[in-house]
């Protein structure tokens, strides 16, 4: 029996193993992919203390060895489910079970799909969720970014310099994004913007090669010949298989305050997964730490 | 054994001409997911799997990427008797690059 089971090794779960190790409790980090979570996605962080530039590969390895050195354990599974039963907690993976005293889920959040057919297939074929990741693919060549949002508006601004042209396309008729980005995006000749619309299908041939996008309003239907799709309409917490143990809000976040605790008594939750304004690294860092104070204030009872 | 880096030319005889399995890992050096992805890559080859593992650096040889319509990385294409058989875009485990390639 562990005392703690972190589920997900991204910067929130590394950092409650970090807090729980110190506090001397044994500690099993379970996680579906590799460590890091989504902060390997960036090149060049630039707003964590300290560090005035790490890039999140950086960041993550680093992360990684402090918390190995500490004496955690790491294994590359899938949680499919978290039982508890008369105090003790039951962690199923894909390869097996674990059991723990209290468990903290930081499994974080994925990208958001358009829900249009034939998007899976057409992923690394012309549809990418990254445009610092994919944008060189792109050069000289017609993209278009979907999204109203902070992402979606950086990304066609990075998409602006290498692409031949951008199309910025929103279900909406303004943006949620800042203010500042929107005017820089104006300005440039090479981006056009379609409001209130969809995109409806995705033509491909091999790869994809156009998009029809549906204006909400008038109805009317327009095809787009492009090279790529870049979808930045938001992510989704992964939390689903969770929702039996603790209380999930209606986008899917689970349902806690800053001190992490759900409403299952010795279940935590800490990093983006968690209901919160603001989700950014130093948040997630901040929920591991708190998460595992709490986690070791319950086991201690 | 360290996991070769292909040109076009070499594309030519080890995969396509390969008689056992080949896992290609398309990637760059400025693909930070590909940089987390390596040593997973490192840690397979070292248990001498059956299959082959080699790398191409999209930079360097676009044609390659362009011929097999890799627009995202890392992508990972499993070939067989000179066919793709197999293809995953984005960082995945090490249980899911086995299955990917053994699959």
């Amino acid at each position: 029996m562990y005392d703690v089971i972190v589920v997900g090794a991204g910067p929130a779960g590394m950092t409650a193993a970090i807090y729980a190790r110190r506090a001397s409790k044994t500690v099993l980090l379970l996680e579906a992919v590799s460590y890091g979570g989504q902060i390997i996605n960036t090149p060049d962080i630039e707003n964590y203390p300290v560090e005035a530039h790490i890039s999140g590969f950086d960041f993550s390895q680093k992360l990684y060895e402090q918390t190995k050195a500490l004496g955690a354990e790491f294994k590359f599974e899938k949680v499919v489910e978290i039982k508890d039963e008369n105090g003790v907690k039951t962690v199923i993976t894909n390869k097996g079970s674990y059991e723990g005293k209290a468990v903290i889920i930081a499994t974080g959040s994925e990208n958001r799909k358009l829900g249009v057919e034939g998007e899976d297939a057409l992923r690394g074929r012309g549809i990418s969720y990254c445009a610092t990741c994919d944008g060189n693919f792109y050069r000289n060549k017609v993209v278009a970014v979907v999204g109203g949002g902070n992402t979606a508006l950086e990304d066609a601004l990075y998409l602006a310099d290498l692409a031949e042209k951008v199309y910025l396309i929103h279900r909406r008729d303004s943006f949620r994004g800042e203010e500042t980005t929107v005017s820089r995006l104006k300005e440039r000749q090479n981006v056009e913007f379609i409001y209130n619309s969809t995109v409806t299908k995705l033509i491909a041939e091999k790869r994809l090669k156009a998009i029809e996008v549906t204006d909400k309003i008038s109805g009317s239907v327009r095809e787009i010949e492009l090279n790529g799709l870049f979808v930045a309409v938001g992510r989704v917490p992964e939390n689903q298989n969770f929702a039996n143990l603790v209380e999930l809000d209606e986008a899917g976040y689970i349902v806690a305050g800053e001190d992490c605790r759900t409403k299952c008594a010795g279940i935590f939750v800490a990093g983006d997964n968690r209901t919160k304004t603001l989700r950014q690294l130093v948040t997630a860092t901040a929920d591991g730490a708190m998460a595992a104070t709490e986690a070791v204030k319950y086991i201690n009872l | 054994m360290a996991i070769k880096e292909l040109n076009k030319q070499q594309f030519e005889e080890e995969v396509l001409k390969s008689d056992v399995p080949v896992l290609v890992d398309f990637n760059a050096a400025w693909c930070e997911p590909c940089r987390m992805m390596k040593p997973i890559l490192d840690e397979i080859e070292g248990e001498n799997p059956k299959f082959k593992i080699v790398s191409v650096n999209i930079d360097e040889e676009d044609e390659l990427a362009d011929d097999y319509d890799v627009t995202s990385i890392p992508c990972l294409v499993v070939f067989k008797g000179g066919e793709e058989v197999n293809r995953s875009v984005g960082l995945i485990s090490k249980d899911e690059i086995l299955a990917l390639a053994e699959g």
